[in-house]
């Protein structure tokens, strides 16, 4: 007979164990890798020893640390925009859809369930020179040859990743409204509050550790994007992720590659920090 | 609802939405459309209607064999994610031990580092580990990442579940184990389907860390990544796109409605 207390190690081992070997371990061999000193695709020991040459030659090289800015700034763009938008979409659910908000929920996520490289493919296919929407309008003859619609270009890089993930960032939007209890409103109209009083001072702070968490789960994927660049960004798009790709493929420089990952995983674990310091994200999950 | 008797703003929330969900599926229609015409240019004006594009698909041994080893990886990946993501549930909400916090948190982790960094992790564990690459290693890498989807859902709905009625079947006799499988993963059914489905859909689709850790064998958007550079073949691409549209679309609606009828049972 196995009681509830013996049962807890093969509640606990069995993730502990694969989150510990495939999780932690594997982020620990890139700490190791950015301190060895060497170029190109070295083993973990060497004669080369272990320094923070690597660090220093990432933080020195200006390129790097603009195009470190650069996604960043850009993550934050999309991030900011898709909860943006995302936002009055969530409140329509949340508030004004009554009995079909499952069904509109439901309608919503479907374009998330589409293929993501389909879907910034899609905006490829739609922006290009000879794309659907500048081959329609000559079509019809509103234009006389191809209208620049900004592809290959960062700008293109930020519409399409706001368009990938608007749905995804109306989630947790969303669930946080449904839990706003109704009568919080009801008290504050009684009390004399109008219908943009009552958003100001109950719905949107109620509803802000969504919002947070929203442009969260947006910002963190996006930061580190090397697809969508390389398919709609050009050369002129590319972001940082890019070059961290480039390290561990076309030009092999493991320990340079890991020092710029390593630079990226500390910043976005700084801004999480910061974040669940401003909000209480635990009560998300309760 | 608000009672009927407050006032509202004038902002045109529900024109927003519409809105919102036509710019959503604009793009996804466009390559519907393109599926079935019969040229290979992908512009207008359109040359015609042909399912050649879908005949194609089918021929296409490449193709096809990519699609299947993406149902293996996201097979692999969502049963293990899900098993694990449901020890961890059942741990963080029926016990209270030393690192209960630590253990919950680990599992959400994986959610908060970049896939970039995440794929360089993988990387260099095989690597030093002289593990080759393979689907295998794409599947390991896919089960990390799922993880913090399935605790959440597991968690989220094992919430309003009576711990009264575990303790009834320790009254009558049934050891811990013999609970949790009579009892408890029974009650949860719907839920385990559903974030299992959830972390299909997840490997499925995800490229950043595949392009990394898959060997000779590509998953489907590895393939789809590689061939996207030759403009006569992405009809063809569209088309099996189509198709696994339908199947991904599918398991959303289901894994939305097993969500849903889980609620009706426990309550929100």
């Amino acid at each position: 007979m196995l009681g509830r207390r013996g049962t807890l190690p093969f509640l606990v081992g069995p993730p502990l164990l694969w989150l510990t070997l495939c999780f932690l371990l594997p982020v620990l061999l890139i700490v190791v890798f950015s301190f060895r000193p060497e170029t190109g695709p070295v083993d973990l020991l060497g004669p080369g020893g272990y320094s923070v040459v690597q660090y220093g030659e990432v933080l020195g090289t200006p390129a790097f640390m603009r195009l470190l800015g650069v996604s960043v700034l850009m993550a934050l763009a999309v991030a900011a925009l898709a909860t943006t938008l995302a936002y009055p979409v969530a409140y329509f659910l949340a508030f004004r859809a009554g009995r079909r908000a499952a069904l509109l929920l439901t309608l919503l996520l479907i374009p998330f369930a589409v293929s993501y490289l389909l879907r910034v493919m899609a905006w490829k296919l739609m922006l290009g020179p000879e794309g659907a929407i500048n081959s329609l309008l000559e079509t019809v003859g509103l234009t006389d040859g191809p209208v620049d619609l900004l592809l290959y270009s960062r700008a293109a890089v930020i519409v399409t990743l706001v368009y990938v993930w608007i749905p995804f960032a109306a989630l947790p939007i969303y669930a946080a409204m449904q839990r706003i209890e109704r009568s919080h409103l009801e008290a504050a109209a009684d009390l004399g509050a109008g219908p943009w009083a009552r958003f100001a001072r109950v719905t949107l702070p109620l509803s802000l550790p969504g919002a947070l968490a929203a442009f969260f789960m947006v910002f963190i994927p996006t930061v580190g994007e090397y697809v969508t660049p390389t398919l709609v960004g050009g050369s002129d798009g590319i972001m940082y992720g890019n070059i961290i790709q480039g390290f561990f493929t076309r030009s092999a420089n493991w320990p340079m590659g890991s020092a710029l990952a390593m630079l990226m995983l500390v910043l976005t674990l700084a801004l999480v920090v910061v974040a669940l310091r401003l909000v209480d994200l635990r009560r998300l999950a309760a | 609802m608000t009672g009927a008797g407050i006032g509202r703003t004038r902002v045109p929330l529900r024109l927003t939405f519409v809105g919102m969900l036509a710019i959503l599926y604009l793009p996804i229609a466009i390559l519907l459309l393109f599926s079935f015409n019969a040229g290979t240019r992908l512009s207008f004006p359109l040359a015609g209607f042909t399912l050649d594009w879908y005949a194609a698909v089918l021929a296409d041994g490449a193709l096809l064999e990519s699609a299947k080893n993406s149902v293996v990886v996201a097979t692999g990946s969502a049963t293990v994610a899900t098993g694990l993501g449901t020890l961890v549930a059942i741990a963080v909400l029926r016990f209270r031990f030393r690192g209960r916090g630590l253990l919950l948190a680990l599992a959400g982790l994986p959610l908060i580092v970049p896939f970039v960094v995440l794929a360089v992790a993988f990387f260099l564990l095989f690597v030093t580990l002289d593990i080759p690459r393979s689907l295998l290693t794409v599947g390991v890498a896919h089960s990390v990442v799922a993880i913090p989807f399935a605790t959440l859902i597991v968690i989220s709905r094992m919430t309003g579940l009576d711990p009264a009625l575990e303790d009834a079947a320790m009254d009558l006799g049934a050891d811990y184990p013999t609970t949790l499988r009579r009892i408890v993963v029974p009650l949860m059914g719907p839920t385990l389907v559903a974030a299992w489905l959830t972390c299909f859909i997840v490997s499925f689709d995800e490229i950043a860390l595949a392009i990394f850790l898959v060997g000779g064998d590509p998953t489907f958007p590895v393939f789809l990544y590689g061939r996207l550079r030759f403009a006569q073949q992405l009809p063809v691409l569209i088309a099996m796109a189509v198709l696994l549209m339908i199947v991904t679309v599918t398991l959303t609606l289901i894994a939305q409605r097993l969500r849903r009828e889980d609620t009706a049972i426990h309550g929100r």
